[in-house]
């Protein structure tokens, strides 16, 4: 592949229809550091986390309204839902929906009409190293705010700051039930254990952390140091949510509440960390964002998405020693990948729908898809967006994407985009300002012989190139 | 019904930031009672095989294989014999509201589909000399009461693009990707060992559902009805354009282009019953890009060409009648030694016809429509009844 078929596609997220090729490829790549914007006029205008919590609380309460509605009025409640739909109420969590979809259709607009593609790549790449899947009813609102709070503002910085930013958002709190974590020896947890209620520590967002976000499986971390990790994490919640007094808290918004703070000083991973209120899980997130396991794991990840499915080692050892020497700066580890031959030279990546169709729409010059739309485009493809189902996130190999249906819905899609295309489009010159010098003549032929401009588009769309990057 | 479950947007700002998966309709403004359809037939058609000239003692030796369906059928005007799979045509034909121009071409001469479907649309005399279509520009002549344009399609095609705002209707349920496009997929893969595996899977699965619609006359059924309804009453369309896809026949043409001639048939006899009285007062034109080669290839079909057919159907067309200044199809004949020679203006028989349908000048119509067209004999061509 070229240098800038790789940039464009590798690194970018396709060419976009009508701009030109870059001049000097990694000059354009190492410039986006720099000029990536975090937060453009779509996302400036976006419900922010404290409107989205709002709005949680009040489909809540609405919900138990109606279920309690229900039991006061011996009704089913499932045909009482039946009976409200059919009156043409909203559903209890509707507005949270269309928050979903408001924010994937933003997150499409911005992919699509971005000067920065490379940038908008990590975007997705660390929004997805973080994954808030909205399966759970908690994240569903919250999930786009997520993305454009706590990644956007970060990715250009050091991986402890993103690191921090993403475990303290409000979305990552509910999702990995760290907001319900307490204390049993916190003045709450006490109180409770008196009136002999059992009140504990949920582990789940401090495995994930160790797990996923920083050292990877099978590091080297204990049961034992996840338990300690988990006692230190506790308060860490979010305010103005809860239904008990005691944990409402100020907000919406992330709150320490100290009444279910764990008392005491922690051991994790053999280091010992004073009692220190909301700062003591800080000092562990500060020594896990620059641990020898985190570099490697990152390392490996990134190589991975740039490179190969089966990350080139020399690759992964360059990145992991960028960021055991720099402490964690993350365009310190762009400017390897950029610099790194195996990612300009290794065979091509298979697409994820997300990759493919924002590369197929960015090719034809769309600018404005209905979010609705482009929200139903990816569930159809099977990637719905911020839905990998998993804090795991969405894979990066071929394995999970390359498969028969998923092919053809790729086809039929490709179809659509073309036929909705402006007739306009010379697919013949497109496919070379796609893919520069690198359009192959099995493609090049197949396009000439299209019966139709929007024919020889949909097979530009659906060609070999552009499955793969 | 249908007008009912269209998605309306409103018209200039939603038609540019372009609804990309949704379909759109845009109105324009609102009453001759004269209705046009255009179909285009997209991927040049071969009007050798549509329209056979069987007479001609050329044919039978340069088509080979592909004649077999044609040789016996009986003969239109002692020369031309109508493919079977056009019944319907034929029917319409017989009760003289059916016409055919034989030999015609736009004033294009390469081989180009994008370029030629270009020149056939703009009326230009080169590929993208004009931003504007010839529908559009009939629109702006009719009275602004009956300038109502709709394209059968998510997009509006060219030949309906232009200073007069269109409509666009396509069914919401997303049509599956068509038949023709999926073999072409299949050779787009063919080099590519992952991707071939996982397109032979997807193909084999899909084949095995049930309710897998080739189109046919099925389709083109639904589609007559489809434009018949958005024709309908005052408000109804009176411009419409549908594209029709499938007919580049560069192998398996016999099969193919029967299947391609159920459609289209289908189609013009479904537009004729539902539109019910209204067909007295509608004129159907039916034009291609460019032929097909005047002798079969190696592959079971043709390949681009230069001279072709157009079809005009319809209550007020002076129909049962084949206008043809016939070149021959001896050796001599052949345009570049290998095509149907044109000797008749399509840009002609489309702006005759459609001036007379709509009672306007085709002295003044015709040069406004085709002003790529070198041609000013159109009057003489009287197609269309008062």
């Amino acid at each position: 592949m070229s240098d800038n078929a790789r940039a464009l596609n590798r690194f970018g997220l396709g060419a976009r229809l009508g701009e030109p090729i870059p001049g000097d490829p990694r000059r354009w790549l190492n410039d986006q550091i720099t000029q990536f914007a975090p937060r453009p006029e779509q996302i400036a205008n976006a419900l922010t986390t404290p409107q989205l919590i709002a709005l949680l609380r009040e489909s809540r309460d609405e919900k138990e309204q109606l279920k309690a509605a229900a039991q006061a009025s011996g009704a089913d409640p499932k045909a009482m839902k039946q009976a409200n739909r059919a009156a043409g109420m909203p559903a209890p969590y509707a507005d949270l929906r269309g928050a979903y979809i408001a924010a994937v259709g933003i997150r499409t607009q911005v992919a699509l009409t971005t000067t920065t593609p490379f940038a908008e790549r990590l975007v997705h790449f660390w929004s997805n190293h973080f994954a808030v899947s909205v399966d759970k009813i908690v994240t569903l609102g919250l999930a786009g705010a997520f993305e454009f709070e706590a990644i956007r503002p970060n990715i250009m910085g050091k991986f402890g700051d993103l690191l921090l930013a993403a475990e303290r958002h409000p979305a990552m709190l509910l999702y990995l039930d760290q907001a319900q974590s307490i204390g049993p020896g916190s003045p709450l947890g006490a109180r409770a254990a008196q009136r002999g209620k059992v009140r504990g520590i949920n582990e789940n967002l401090a495995r994930e952390i160790m797990e996923l976000h920083t050292l990877g499986v099978r590091s080297g971390y204990s049961q034992a140091d996840v338990t300690e990790f988990a006692r230190a994490l506790t308060g860490w919640t979010v305010g103005g949510l809860a239904k008990q007094p005691a944990l409402q808290g100020p907000g919406p918004q992330f709150w320490f509440a100290a009444p279910v703070h764990e008392p005491g000083a922690r051991t994790v991973l053999g280091q010992s960390y004073a009692a220190a209120g909301e700062a003591q899980a800080q000092a562990v997130l500060a020594d896990l964002a620059v641990h020898p396991a985190t570099a490697r794991h990152l390392a490996t990840k990134l190589a991975r998405h740039f490179a190969a499915d089966d990350p080139p080692p020399a690759l992964v050892t360059r990145l992991e020693q960028s960021f055991l020497k720099t402490g964690g700066d993350l365009p310190a580890l762009y400017r390897v990948l950029i610099d790194s031959p195996e990612v300009w030279q290794a065979a091509p990546k298979f697409r994820t729908p997300w990759e493919w169709t924002v590369a197929a729409l960015r090719a034809t010059g769309a600018h404005d898809v209905p979010a609705k739309s482009a929200a139903n485009s990816l569930q159809q493809l099977g990637q719905q967006v911020w839905k990998p189902g998993s804090p795991a996130g969405y894979d990066d190999i071929a394995a999970s994407w390359a498969g028969p249906d998923a092919l053809y819905r790729r086809v039929e899609l490709a179809q659509r985009i073309a036929e909705r295309s402006a007739q306009t489009i010379d697919a013949r010159a497109l496919g070379a300002a796609l893919f520069p010098g690198e359009l192959s003549p099995a493609t090049a032929q197949t396009m000439a012989r299209a019966e139709s401009g929007p024919q020889a588009l949909a097979l530009l769309l659906a060609s070999p190139e552009m499955m793969r990057r | 019904m249908l007008i009912g479950r269209r998605q309306m947007l409103a018209a200039a700002g939603a038609a540019t930031t372009a609804a990309l998966f949704a379909p759109r309709i845009a109105f324009a403004r609102a009453a001759t009672e004269r209705r046009l359809v255009f179909i285009i037939q997209r991927g040049a058609a071969d009007g050798l095989a549509t329209l056979a000239p069987t007479g001609d003692p050329a044919y039978a030796g340069l088509r080979g294989d592909l004649a077999a369906d044609l040789l016996d059928q009986p003969k239109l005007g002692g020369m031309f014999a109508l493919h079977p799979a056009l019944a319907q045509l034929g029917a319409l034909y017989a009760g003289k509201q059916a016409l055919f121009a034989h030999a015609v071409a736009s004033p294009y001469r390469d081989r180009s589909h994008f370029d030629g479907q270009n020149v056939l649309e703009t009326g230009g005399a080169l590929p993208y000399d004009r931003p504007d279509g010839w529908l559009n520009r009939l629109l702006t002549l009719l009275p602004a009461s009956s300038a109502r344009g709709l394209a059968v399609s998510a997009t509006i095609p060219t030949a309906l693009r232009g200073a007069v705002q269109v409509a666009s209707y396509a069914p919401t349920a997303l049509p599956d990707a068509s038949g023709d496009l999926l073999q072409r997929v299949a050779a787009l893969y063919a080099a590519d060992p992952q991707l071939h595996g996982l397109w032979q899977e997807a193909l084999q699965t899909r084949a095995m559902a049930a309710g897998f619609d080739s189109g046919g006359a099925k389709g083109g059924t639904a589609a007559g009805a489809l434009i018949a309804s958005l024709m309908a009453g005052a408000q109804g369309a009176r411009v419409v354009m549908a594209e029709t896809n499938g007919w580049d026949t560069h192998s398996g043409q016999r099969g193919r282009l029967a299947a391609q001639l159920t459609g289209l048939d289908a189609l013009i006899a479904s537009l004729r019953d539902k539109l019910g009285p209204a067909w007295a007062d509608t004129l159907v034109v039916i034009a291609t890009e460019f032929g097909r080669t005047a002798a079969a290839n190696g592959t079971g079909g043709t390949d681009h060409g230069t001279g072709s057919l157009a079809m005009l159907a319809g209550g007020t067309v002076l129909g049962g009648r084949i206008i043809s200044d016939w070149p021959g199809l001896n050796a001599a004949s052949l345009y570049e030694n290998r095509d149907l020679k044109p000797t008749t203006s399509l840009d002609a028989v489309i702006g005759g016809a459609v001036a007379a349908h709509f009672t306007l000048d085709p002295a003044i119509v015709v040069p406004r429509l085709f002003p790529g067209s070198s041609s000013s004999s159109a009057a003489a061509l009287s197609l269309i009844g008062g």
